[in-house]
């Protein structure tokens, strides 16, 4: 009995199966976006403190969330790749992070509009900031490793080995930075709980945005098999024409 | 055991005689720390209280400077091949190869730090903490930039990129390594953060050279 991982292995097998979940992923996250924008822009009252700025709440939170889930499904397919040599972990983990990087940016800038009326400053040195800007790094930290290197199959095995580096880092950073935090200013106290009517518009938006990072994922992965394929194929033209090349002058 | 003294003999020699990376990296340790007063104003209040976290970036940088030849000049010339096909675990050369960057470089800019401490009107009473954090947290460094330097051995233009990848994982390093020096004057003490950055790198020298010898194994067929 195989697993779906296993049967997954085989990338015409995959090609056929995302060709078909991806509709629906499009569909489910265009459906629940528009009702989640509707929710959070009509149907949720604004903040007794925060205003109308709450608002940013509804984009920021599942930006936030997804730059760690991200990050480890990046981690979880790289030790696929380096442990089991799944031939998909590695497109998997390719397409995952330029993902990754642009939705921790998005919350990072999300985060520091929101902060301007609210703080008063675009920017604080708060110990979640900084650790979610550090995860920004390590992200281009893995794109550039990635561009860098020439030979994909080794580009693919240091970035996988680069990402679980990371991860096994990132709670040692995560202390560190809250620790310095604590050193230097008081915490301040944002876990205040959530009013029903503002929970429903943010739960729906946290699933919108992740259905829509795994439709855009689905169709990076889908390129990239893709995008390797022609790469293959040109190679096998241009080794057929060398070789009619060489029979012509044998001749 | 000979052959970790002879890899490791060898590794002291070459950085002695080749000349210039011992020298290059103190030179711009102190131009940086130089420089900073010139940026910052003359202030001697200001430059006291910040001094430890100017001494500690500097240092991280000037090390930077240094951590892409670790394995690059090996690779090119054929050595690390042989390294790989000897006895010795590519593990271990990689362990042993970043313990000669930390002789050669850690060691020297955590002797130098003092010094410049002067410049920056650092108070006089965090001196050996700033000797203690530094001696203890260079190895952290050049540990953790060996995976970055086996990592990007084949990359042109490796320096920036090695900066972009190890540099945030310096942070732990840094935050201790300065917390430690700016602890060391209030009534606590030094010791917790003292300890942790111990502890960073105990971890990172146990488990830098394996993750190490795996970028080099991918690379070398």
């Amino acid at each position: 009995m195989q697993t779906l991982t296993q049967r997954l292995a085989n990338p015409t097998r995959f090609m056929e199966l995302s060709a078909r979940l991806l509709p629906w992923f499009v569909a489910a996250s265009a459906i629940l976006l528009v009702y989640g924008l509707y929710l959070s822009f009509f149907d949720s009252p604004p903040d007794y403190q925060q205003g109308e700025t709450v608002r940013i709440m509804y984009i920021h939170v599942p930006c936030a969330w997804l730059s760690m889930m991200i990050y480890g499904l990046i981690a979880l397919s790289s030790f696929g790749l380096l442990v089991f040599r799944h031939p998909l972990a590695d497109v998997s983990a390719k397409a995952a992070a330029p993902l990754g990087a642009a939705f921790t940016f998005l919350a990072l800038v999300t985060g520091s509009l929101w902060g301007k009326p609210m703080w008063g400053t675009y920017w604080v040195w708060d110990a979640r900031l900084t650790s979610v800007l550090l995860l920004f790094f390590l992200y281009l930290g893995l794109i550039a490793l990635r561009s860098a290197l020439e030979d994909e199959g080794a580009a693919a095995k240091l970035t996988a080995l680069l990402a679980l580096v990371g991860v096994t880092l990132l709670p040692i950073i995560k202390f560190s930075v809250n620790w310095w935090n604590t050193l230097h200013q008081p915490s301040t106290d944002f876990g205040a709980t959530v009013d029903p009517s503002m929970r429903l518009p943010l739960l729906v938006m946290a699933l919108a945005f992740t259905l829509m990072f795994f439709a855009m994922h689905l169709k990076a992965m889908r390129n990239e098999i893709l995008r390797r394929r022609a790469k293959a194929l040109r190679t096998q033209v241009i080794m057929g024409r060398d070789r009619l090349a060489a029979q012509g002058a044998a001749e | 055991m000979t052959r970790v003294w002879a890899l490791l003999h060898r590794d002291l020699r070459l950085a002695v005689r080749e000349g210039g990376a011992i020298g290059t990296a103190l030179g711009f340790f102190l131009v940086v720390v130089s420089l900073m007063p010139l940026g910052l104003g003359p202030d001697l209040n200001l430059l006291a209280r910040i001094a430890a976290g100017i001494l500690w970036i500097a240092l991280l940088l000037a090390a930077l400077l240094s951590l892409n030849r670790i394995f690059e000049a090996d690779y090119e010339d054929g050595t690390l091949d042989v390294l790989a096909t000897g006895p010795l675990p590519l593990e271990l050369v990689s362990a042993i190869k970043a313990l000669a960057h930390w002789i050669t470089t850690g060691i020297p800019l955590a002797i130098l730090a003092p010094v410049l401490g002067i410049l920056l009107n650092l108070d006089l009473n965090a001196y050996p903490v700033l000797v203690g954090t530094t001696l203890v947290g260079t190895p952290a460094v050049s540990f953790l930039g060996a995976v970055g330097a086996a990592l990007t051995m084949k990359t042109r233009r490796g320096g920036l990129l090695l900066a972009l990848i190890v540099l945030p994982l310096y942070v732990p390093t840094l935050i201790f390594g300065i917390s430690a020096v700016s602890a060391s004057a209030g009534p606590s003490g030094a010791g917790s953060s003292f300890l942790i950055l111990a502890a960073v790198s105990l971890v990172t020298m146990v488990l830098g050279p394996v993750a190490a010898a795996a970028a080099l194994r991918i690379q070398i067929q």
